[in-house]
C-alpha cells in the first residue's frame, strides 16, 4: 500500500502489466480492423493507376481508377435509376424469400408430412442453376420486373427455408419437455420456444440470402437481356460493353459491389442487434 | 424422535389416500430395452422420496412417466382426485431459455397458463427471493454461475406452488459446496411450500440428507430392490450432516445400493 506509486499508473485501477499490454493490443486491433482494409484498398487503387499510366493502356481496354470515378459522377443520371431498379428487385426478392421461407419453414415444423412432400422441390429449385431456369421464366411471365423478381427470389429462398427449418427443429429437448409438462399450446411452443431458438439460424440464412438475391437479380437481367426503361445495373454493364465504354462498365460494377457490401453490413447489423444479448456468436468474452 | 415419526406416519398415511400411486408400472422401449419393470410406489402428501440407483436403473424413466412425458407400457399411474395435479420439474441441466432474462424464465410456467407479466410479477419476484436471487431478475442466464442457473430452475419449478415437485439429478453437475447449499435450500423450500418431492439421485449422501424415504433401484431391467425409511426429523441442518444418525443411514443406504447392484435380474 505505502509503496512508491508508479508515475502514470492510477492507483484506483491496479491492472498488471500483462493486462495493460492486452488492453493496448485490443485497442490496436479495433483500429486496425478499419485502417488495414482501407490501406489495402488505397494501395490497390494506386497500383492500378500506376499500371495504367506506366504502360499507357488505352481507356477502352483498362481505364484508370480516376476515370472510373469521373464516369461514376458524369453518368450518375444513367447509373442511379439502374441502381434503383436493381436495389428494388433485390429487396423485394429478399422480402419475399423471408416471408415465404419462414412461412414454409413454420408449416414444415407443424407437419412432418408436408416437410417430406415439399422439401425435395425446394432442393431441386436450389440446385438447378438459375441461369438455366430464367429463359423459361421469361417465356411464361410477361412482366420483365416480375420475371426478374421470381429469379432473384428462387436464389434467395433456399437458405432462408433450410436454415429456419433447422432452427425451428433445434429447440432444446429439456425445454420442449418443460413446455409439454406445463401444457403449452402449439402456438405458445412456436412463439416462445421454437422461433427464439430459430433466430440465430434464420439470421445466418438472411446474411447468405441477402447477397444471393443481389446475384439472382443481376444474373436474371443478363438472361432477360432486354433494355429500355426500367433496366438495372446488369443491363447497363451489357450495354456499355457493346459501346466499349469500359469505364462505365467498371462504374456499374463498383455500384453492384458496393450494394452487396451494404446488404451484408445491414444484415450483419440486424443479426448482431437481435442476438447481442444472449447468443454466443454475438458475445465478446472477457479473457 | 420416535413420537415425531409416529405423528408423521399417522397424519401422512392413515388420514388420506396417497397423492400418487404407481402399480406394476413398466416401460419397454421400441428397441426392446426394459427400462422399468413392475414399479410399485405409493407417494403420500409431504413425502420426500429419493429414487437412488446406478445409471440405467430406470429412475429417470420413472420420473418421465410420472410427468406424463411418456405413457407406461403396462401398469397404472393413479392420482388422488383422478387427474394430474400441478407439477414442478427440475432437470439435471438448468434448462433455461438463453434468450430470456431470469425474470422471463421464471415467469414461463405462469405465462403458459395465461398470466401477464404484471399479474405474475409478485409471484416471480417471490420465487426469486426464495432462492436468493433477488436483484438478478434482469440478468441473462449466461451471466450466471452453474449454481445460480440451477437456482433459477428451482425458482421456475416453485413459482406455480406445485403439489408435486419432480427433480431429476438436479445437482449432479455441481461442485460439492454448491450442492450442499442447494440441498439446504431445497429442504427449506419444501418445508415452506409443503409440497411432495420425488428426487432422482445417484448420491447416497444426498438421498439420506434430503428424504424421508429412499427407494433403492437396480439396473437391467430397472426395478425397485428395497425401500429404506429415514425418520430423522425435519428441519435438517448442518448438525444432521455430522450426526451419528446420518452416518448410520448412509451406511445402510450404501449397503442396500451395493446389494442392489449384485442382485441378478
Amino acid at each position: 500500500m505505502s509503496d512508491i506509486p508508479l508515475s502514470g499508473a492510477p492507483l484506483s485501477s491496479p491492472v498488471d502489466r500483462e493486462e495493460q499490454a492486452r488492453q493496448r493490443q485490443r485497442r490496436l486491433e479495433r483500429l486496425g480492423a478499419w485502417v488495414m482494409p482501407a490501406l489495402v484498398v488505397g494501395i490497390t487503387l494506386l497500383g492500378w493507376d500506376w499500371v495504367v499510366r506506366a504502360n499507357e493502356i488505352p481507356h477502352y481496354i483498362l481505364p484508370g481508377p480516376g476515370l472510373v470515378g469521373e464516369t461514376l459522377i458524369e453518368d450518375w443520371s444513367i447509373l442511379y435509376p439502374a441502381l434503383q431498379i436493381t436495389l428494388t428487385i433485390t429487396m423485394l426478392a429478399l422480402a419475399t424469400a423471408v416471408a415465404l421461407g419462414v412461412g414454409l419453414a413454420i408449416l414444415f415444423s407443424l407437419s412432418k408430412w408436408i416437410e417430406m412432400s415439399l422439401f425435395p422441390y425446394a432442393v431441386i429449385l436450389q440446385v438447378t442453376p438459375i441461369i438455366s431456369i430464367a429463359p423459361l421464366i421469361f417465356i411464361y411471365v410477361d412482366s420483365k420486373l416480375a420475371g426478374l423478381l421470381i429469379c432473384a427470389w428462387i436464389v434467395a429462398f433456399f437458405p432462408i427455408l433450410s436454415n429456419t427449418t433447422l432452427g425451428l427443429n433445434s429447440a432444446d429437448h429439456g425445454l420442449r419437455d418443460l413446455f409439454r409438462i406445463y401444457g403449452a399450446s402449439r402456438w405458445q411452443t412456436l412463439r416462445l420456444l421454437q422461433i427464439p431458438s430459430a433466430m440465430p439460424f434464420f439470421l445466418a440464412g438472411l446474411k447468405i440470402a441477402g447477397g444471393l438475391s443481389l446475384i439472382g437479380a443481376v444474373v436474371a437481367e443478363y438472361v432477360a437481356g432486354t433494355g429500355g426503361v426500367g433496366s438495372g445495373l446488369a443491363y447497363t454493364i451489357l450495354e456499355a460493353s457493346y459501346r466499349l465504354d469500359i469505364a462505365r462498365m467498371f462504374a456499374a460494377l463498383a455500384l453492384i459491389a458496393l450494394t452487396g457490401v451494404a446488404i451484408f453490413a445491414t444484415t450483419s447489423l440486424i443479426a448482431h442487434l437481435c442476438l447481442r444479448r444472449w447468443h454466443e456468436s454475438a458475445l465478446t468474452r472477457e479473457r | 424422535m420416535a413420537d415425531g415419526r409416529a405423528e408423521r406416519v399417522a397424519t401422512g398415511v392413515a388420514a388420506t389416500a396417497p397423492l400418487l400411486r404407481l402399480s406394476g408400472v413398466s416401460k419397454v422401449f421400441a428397441g426392446g430395452v426394459t427400462a422399468l419393470d413392475g414399479l410399485d410406489l405409493a407417494l403420500h402428501e409431504g413425502d420426500f422420496v429419493s429414487l437412488l440407483g446406478p445409471s440405467g436403473c430406470g429412475k429417470s424413466t420413472a420420473l418421465r412417466l410420472i410427468a406424463g412425458l411418456a405413457p407406461p407400457t403396462s401398469g397404472h399411474i393413479t392420482w388422488r382426485g383422478g387427474s394430474e395435479p400441478d407439477l414442478g420439474v427440475v432437470f439435471q441441466e438448468p434448462t433455461l431459455a438463453p434468450w430470456s432474462t431470469v425474470f422471463d424464465n421464471v415467469w414461463l410456467p405462469l405465462r403458459l397458463s395465461g398470466q401477464t407479466r404484471t399479474e405474475a410479477r409478485e409471484r416471480v419476484e417471490g420465487a426469486l427471493a426464495a432462492v436468493g436471487l433477488d436483484g438478478f431478475a434482469k440478468a441473462y442466464p449466461r451471466a450466471l454461475s452453474g449454481g445460480m442457473k440451477m437456482r433459477v430452475s428451482i425458482a421456475r419449478a416453485m413459482v406455480t406452488e406445485p403439489k408435486l415437485l419432480l427433480m431429476d439429478e438436479p445437482f449432479a453437475a455441481l461442485d460439492e459446496i454448491t450442492r450442499f447449499k442447494l440441498n439446504d435450500d431445497v429442504l427449506r423450500l419444501q418445508q415452506s411450500l409443503g409440497c411432495t418431492v420425488i428426487f432422482v439421485t445417484h448420491s447416497v449422501f444426498e438421498s439420506v440428507f434430503l428424504s424421508n424415504r429412499i427407494v433403492v433401484m437396480a439396473a437391467r431391467p430397472g426395478r425397485v430392490v428395497t425401500e429404506l425409511a429415514n425418520d430423522a426429523p425435519y428441519p435438517r441442518d448442518q448438525a444432521f450432516r455430522t450426526s451419528h444418525d446420518y452416518v448410520e443411514h448412509c451406511r445402510a443406504a450404501s449397503e442396500a445400493l451395493r446389494a442392489a447392484m449384485e442382485v441378478p435380474a
